[in-house]
């Protein structure tokens, strides 16, 4: 018996959701401050007039200096020498830095050491900094630095995974989780299949590239604004590479133009070089990295190459699997081992995999260190247990869509992931059959059968892949958050989080929260900018948390100003707590109203304390690493997603035609920002699966440099027939910030669903007896191979 | 008469420069001169919009209507803007009051991190002030320039197509008379020159002055809509020591027809001449659509994309199967060539010191001729070709009479491959004659890979094509459909 979801009911993105007159639900959002509706962006008026204001257009400080570095053209080399005089001679060059000027830590690696922030005596990648100049304009600077001679001994690099892992070079040791005897369990099925894949990384082509300016303060401390979503770990590094300590450092992060994972550790090494150069000038310098040398000089998703074996029943069901997953760290360790952990995690995706071993290794190259980008490994995990999916459908000819139900996690049993962590309250069939009878994907895998077997060049295929994503920093310590809240006393309230806006809507979000407790308008909550000497020590804005972490630390502050409030009344007014409510932007105590801002002033003349910190941090979650047991996520985000595409079997070329998404986002505090990222996340991961190709050169230099050579989706990509829903009457059991669920990562991942499709409407040259290799992005080039391979491959079966 | 200044509107002020180095862009000149930061830089090579601003111009035939076009500020120099409005995403409000293509962004939750958008507002404001109900085709032609990496652009798109209709008093059309007074104004200013830091930018009125100055200085750099030469300044740190644009040559902004063909001038921008060959062409009125985007049709040009002799620019094949011809002229003397014999090897051309391009002559279609074009690219839009195939045959029945098959992306030049042509010359149009020219062209290309493709994809696909222009001969034969192209779908 299928329980289906009522997708009539659900919030949609067909339906104006302008700004305060969305009804959620069949019901208004509670109350003023706004929780459940589609509230707009706090910046939407700015940005629209172009008055946002990102670091690079804040007023130049008095004296203003910009910097650039030399880069290294050798992938792998000792530095012999280098001749510095011509660059110190250029003109508007004020100073010239070497890594033997930083007075502190030379190391700004965030977890692990290895990235050194201006060269050590030799260089691990095409593009490494050596040397930093300041100079009176951005293109002085730009140009002097390529007056430098260096003089190199090459070392042999290593730029393929298959030469790191032959080599056993690796950033950290490998890892593997393991349950029951998996070689046993293939070896006992009845099926067996093996394979691989490569998948490739993605540059992040944020908007705004890096920017940082670095103010030196009257007392030996720099004041920084970044670009950055870990304002508190460039305090840190900047901080250590100066050798002055925290307190003289302060960071500023009022926006960025989009981080997507790149701002997460890569905005620190510009701020810290930028620092370097004004401690030394003792005046301002802003470092804005030109596209160019952005994405040169930058970490990008890691490409994998994973490989599997695989046993299985007659009705497709897994009994066993070996996943072994390589990821291309770079040359340095970065975040790579959480993010390959990540990968180890996902490895199921949504399916229960029985007896499995998943090794995950994190291959050395010598290129830019791969980092975060939405999804963090996750996506990359998945791909492989998807990938096994389709291969196990056309084995046993079924549609993949009948193997991907019949793997799924059970509610009751088979539902205890190889990590040893229950899936509870899960709701993936139920989401599966819905999306399947929503999309009217039976009658439509029905017509594109026919429609191929009527049309000699052009093909249709179909894929429905769901995602289930798990929520909370794998890194324990990091699931915490603070946040800061002051009333005035016109009633006006300020609110600062640890979490940055990067366009995610985090503020909107917070500030709804915070408005939601006082039940004041929105309007009068302003969300400051995310700033070090308000909230110290916050956890980077990513793996989806800011608003289960930052909308929870705002609450917290914001209700213990209510609480003194409601103390306050009672001794004052001689009232009992219960006759005391925030109601439509009043404060009604027993008989008498009092409008927020008067009773802000009257709790002012009374000493009332009108300001709190909040702080929050995540319940419930453990994990031992050594035993790969535990509860790593707080609870799994999911969702699903159904997309046609239609190929030309002479080109390769394609088109993404229809996609439909039901996503899982708990009660939504703003179901129009929910909708923006689902949208946003979609697309994205249809352009890291499909046009969007990094190239290196046998030198180890990127050739896909700049966005003339690496394509991420235009506005014609995008499908033409776009239809997201958010599953109604959903709130997360588990209790999160008005039982909420994680919006920004998940989504990212529904995007498999192009991928599949293409290799579905591969599949029927050859009447979907054959699977089609295809590693991604599936570029026009990869389709026409892959559909050349199947046809050749059939050729091939009938002359035997 | 020269004047050492350029002088423009911006938004409602009459700005004069001088003394500016010629080699600035408008979005430096915004953001450094006039400390206007509305307008980003993104990628400062033209490919991302996020710094488009539009250009408010006279049109060409009528002088009592403005045009306004969409251009990317990172690579328009600023001596382009002499005698035009330039508006920017500062100007768009009304008071306190959003503009149309700003309050249906926020609307339809069109923001997420903000930076692109300001380029698509403008993009939007420039598409409704030509089109008030823009159908969804007409605002992805309009907004395929800009790139957004957070909405997946479905907000966006809902913006756009909400319509004006209601709503078209903004502060432009109250000023319109005053613009069109100023900029009539400005037609009457002597020709203008630009110079700053040793360097000069001058912009003739007419083609002897053009010729004049060539012959003067040979050493000069034409500047047309520079969304290539502009490139060299942004990326790769060049000085252009002389600029002499070139598009306010009256006799190289024209766009005439004869009985047989059509006369583009050389400075003739794309999305100025795109209609007359989408009339007369529809496949290279389509495949033009993809040339760049809106900005850079909107000031790129045929003579430049010719010009510059890349071995990847689009148009030199479909010029080349057509038979079209172009004609150079130095210092007074003019000869016409074969677009063909234009192109000697990489960026090599039999273009002579001082001589330019003044026009491109293309054959007007003649009753059982065919032009067949095909762009391939990673991405539909905005994206330089893998390969670029553009296919001329005459039939008489089946029998071909006439074939040229040119190719860009598989030489040092754009060429056509003799041994494939011979394959099917004088025969027939069949499979077998087909297969015998797909096998041919490998002798008469050897691509290179790089960063876009394989040699190997390349060369599979441009036999490939071959074989698909074929098919959709036949089927016009027969009339029996057969669906060919992903990309009209």
């Amino acid at each position: 018996m299928r329980s289906l979801i009522d997708v009539k009911k659900a919030v949609t993105n067909k339906v104006q959701t302008n700004t305060d007159k969305t009804v959620i639900n069949g019901q208004v959002g509670i109350g003023l401050g706004g929780v459940g509706r589609s509230k707009k962006h706090e910046s939407a008026d700015k940005q629209v007039a172009g008055a946002a204001i990102y670091v690079d257009d804040r007023p130049s400080l008095r004296g203003e200096l910009h910097a650039a570095v030399g880069q290294s053209t050798m992938a792998h080399a000792n530095i012999i020498s280098m001749d510095l005089s011509a660059v110190k001679a250029a003109e508007g060059v004020v100073k010239v830095i070497t890594v033997e000027d930083v007075p502190g830590h030379t190391d700004i690696g965030p977890v692990f050491p290895g990235d050194p922030v201006l060269a050590i005596g030799k260089v691990e990648f095409v593009g490494q900094p050596l040397f930093a100049v300041a100079a009176t304009s951005f293109d002085l600077a730009r140009k002097a630095v390529k007056l430098a001679k260096i003089e190199y001994e090459e070392l042999e690099a290593v730029l393929t995974v298959k030469d790191a892992l032959a080599k056993k070079n690796f950033v950290r040791p490998p890892h593997s989780l393991k349950r029951g005897d998996s070689d046993s369990a293939i070896a006992a099925a009845e099926h067996q299949l093996s394979g691989e894949i490569k998948v490739g990384g993605q540059e992040h082509m944020y908007l705004e590239g890096q920017v940082s300016t670095a103010e030196p303060t009257e007392d030996g401390g720099m004041n920084i604004y970044t670009s950055s979503q870990h304002p508190s770990e460039v305090q840190k590094l900047v901080a250590e590479v100066l050798d002055i300590p925290l307190n003289k450092v302060l960071v500023d992060m009022r926006r960025m133009g989009g981080g997507f994972g790149g701002k997460e550790t890569q905005a620190a090494p510009w701020a810290c070089i930028a620092a370097l150069l004004a401690n030394e000038t003792k005046r301002p310098v802003k470092f804005k990295l030109a596209r160019l040398d952005d994405m040169v000089m930058t970490g990008k998703r890691h490409p994998f190459e994973n490989n599997y074996t695989v046993g299985f029943d007659e009705k497709g069901q897994i009994k066993g699997v070996n996943i072994e997953v390589n990821g291309n760290c770079g040359y340095s360790p970065d975040l790579s081992d959480a993010i390959v952990d990540r990968a180890m995690f996902h490895s199921d995706n949504a399916y229960y995999l029985d007896q499995a071993t998943i090794t995950g290794n994190r291959c050395k190259l010598n290129t830019v260190s791969h980092t975060a980008y939405r999804g963090f490994g996750g996506p990359q995990g998945m791909m492989t247990i998807e990938l096994i999916m389709d291969e196990i459908a056309r084995h046993l000819g079924k549609d993949p869509l009948e193997i991907r139900k019949i793997n799924l996690y059970g509610k009751d049993e088979r539902n205890v992931t190889h990590y040893d962590q229950t899936v509870e309250h899960n709701n993936l069939s139920e989401i599966i059959d819905s999306l399947e009878e929503s999309s009217d994907y039976q009658a439509r895998r029905q017509a594109i059968t026919e429609y191929n077997a009527n049309s000699s060049i052009l093909k249709k295929g179909i894929a429905l892949t769901p995602v289930k994503f798990g929520i909370s920093f794998t890194v324990q310590h990091l699931n915490q958050a603070g946040a800061l809240v002051h009333v005035y006393t016109d009633g006006t309230i300020h609110l600062s989080h640890g979490g940055s806006e990067m366009g995610q809507g985090l503020n909107t979000k917070v500030a709804q929260i915070v408005a939601e407790e006082f039940q004041v308008d929105v309007d009068t909550v302003a969300c400051s900018a995310a700033r070090t000497d308000k909230v110290p020590n916050s956890s980077p804005t990513a793996a989806s948390s800011g608003t289960d972490l930052n909308g929870k630390a705002a609450e917290a502050a914001a209700k213990t100003i209510k609480q003194r409030l409601i103390d306050f009344a009672c001794e004052k007014y001689d009232v009992e707590a219960g006759q005391v409510q925030f109601e439509n932007n009043n404060v009604i105590v027993g008989e008498q109203t009092f409008s927020f801002a008067e009773f802000s002033q009257i709790a002012y003349m009374n000493r009332v304390s009108l300001s709190s910190t909040g702080f929050y941090k995540t319940p419930k979650i453990h994990y031992d690493r050594a035993a790969g047991k535990g509860r790593p996520f707080y609870y799994f985000a999911t969702g699903a997603c159904v997309s046609e595409v239609i190929i030309d079997t002479l080109t390769g070329e394609y088109k993404v035609t229809r996609t439909d998404i039901l996503q899982d986002v708990g009660a939504s505090i703003n179901p129009a920002i929910d909708i923006g990222q689902i949208e946003g996340a979609f697309v994205q991961g249809m352009g890291w699966l499909t046009t969007e190709e990094l190239v290196w050169n046998e030198q180890g230099r990127l050739l896909s440099n700049n966005p003339a050579t690496y394509k991420i989706p235009a506005i014609n990509d995008a499908p033409e027939d776009f239809r997201v829903a958010l599953v109604p009457n959903a709130p997360n059991p588990e209790r999160t910030i008005y039982n909420s669920k994680a919006v920004g990562e998940p989504p990212f991942m529904l995007g498999i669903a192009v991928w599949s499709a293409l290799k579905d409407a591969i599949a029927s040259v050859a009447d979907y007896k054959v699977s089609p290799k295809l590693d991604t992005p599936a570029t026009p080039e990869r389709v026409l191979f892959a559909v050349e391979a199947v046809k050749a491959s059939t050729t091939a079966g009938t002359a035997k | 008469m020269v004047a050492n200044t350029i002088k423009f509107l911006l938004n409602n002020d009459v700005v004069e420069i001088e003394n500016l180095d010629p080699n600035t862009t408008v979005l430096q000149y915004l953001r450094e001169q006039q400390f206007k930061s509305g307008t980003k830089e993104g990628c400062a090579s033209g490919d991302c919009g996020a710094c488009t601003v539009v250009l408010a111009e006279l049109d060409a035939e009528n002088s009592k209507q403005l045009n306004y076009k969409a251009v990317n500020a990172c690579i328009t120099f600023v001596g382009n803007l002499h005698g035009k409005q330039l508006i920017t995403v500062e100007d768009l409000k009304d008071g306190a009051k959003l503009h149309h293509a700003q309050q249906t962004i926020v609307d339809n939750h069109g923001t997420q991190c903000g930076f692109c958008t300001p380029g698509f507002v403008m993009s939007s404001f420039a598409l409704h002030k030509h089109n008030q109900n823009p159908n969804r085709d007409e605002v992805l032609e309009a907004l395929a320039g800009n790139l957004c990496r957070c909405t997946g652009y479905r907000s966006i798109i809902d913006a756009a197509i909400t319509s004006s209709e209601n709503t078209d008093d903004d502060s432009f059309a109250k000023h319109y008379q005053d613009t069109l007074a100023t900029l009539n104004e400005f037609t009457k200013l002597p020709t203008p020159t630009l110079n700053g830091n040793g360097n000069t930018y001058l912009a003739p009125q007419n083609i002897d002055e053009l010729a004049t100055e060539l012959v003067r200085e040979p050493k000069s750099t034409l500047l047309a809509g520079g969304t290539d030469l502009a490139l060299s300044v942004t990326q790769n740190l060049a000085v252009v020591k002389k600029l002499v644009y070139i598009g306010n040559v009256a006799e190289l902004t024209t766009l005439e027809e004869t009985d047989t063909e059509i006369v583009i001038g050389s400075a003739v921008p794309y999305s100025e001449f795109i209609d007359t060959l989408h009339h007369y062409y529809p496949d290279l009125g389509d495949m033009i659509e993809r040339i760049g985007a809106k900005q850079v049709r909107n000031t790129g040009t045929l003579g430049g994309n010719v010009g510059n002799a890349s071995p990847i620019g689009d148009m030199p094949p479909a010029l080349i199967a057509l038979g079209a011809t172009m004609t150079l002229h130095l210092n007074g003397v003019e000869r016409t060539i074969l677009v063909e014999d234009y192109f000697v090897d990489y960026k090599k051309t039999v273009l002579q010191t001082s001589e330019f391009i003044k026009s491109i002559q293309i054959p007007k279609p003649v009753a059982g001729q065919t032009l067949k074009l095909y762009k391939i690219s990673k991405r539909l839009d905005d994206d330089i070709s893998a390969v670029l195939a553009a296919f001329f045959i005459e039939q008489d029945g089946q029998k071909i009479t006439k074939v040229r098959l040119a190719f860009g992306g598989m030489a040092a030049i754009p060429k056509r491959g003799p041994a494939a042509e011979a394959a099917l010359l004088g025969k027939d149009l069949t499979k077998e004659s087909v297969a015998l020219a797909k096998a041919a062209l490998a002798t008469d290309f050897q691509p290179m890979t790089d960063v876009r493709a394989s040699d190997k994809y390349r060369m599979t696909v441009a036999q490939n094509l071959i074989e698909k222009c074929y098919l959709e001969l036949q089927s016009a034969h027969t009339r029996e459909v057969i669906e060919t192209r992903v990309v009209n779908y």
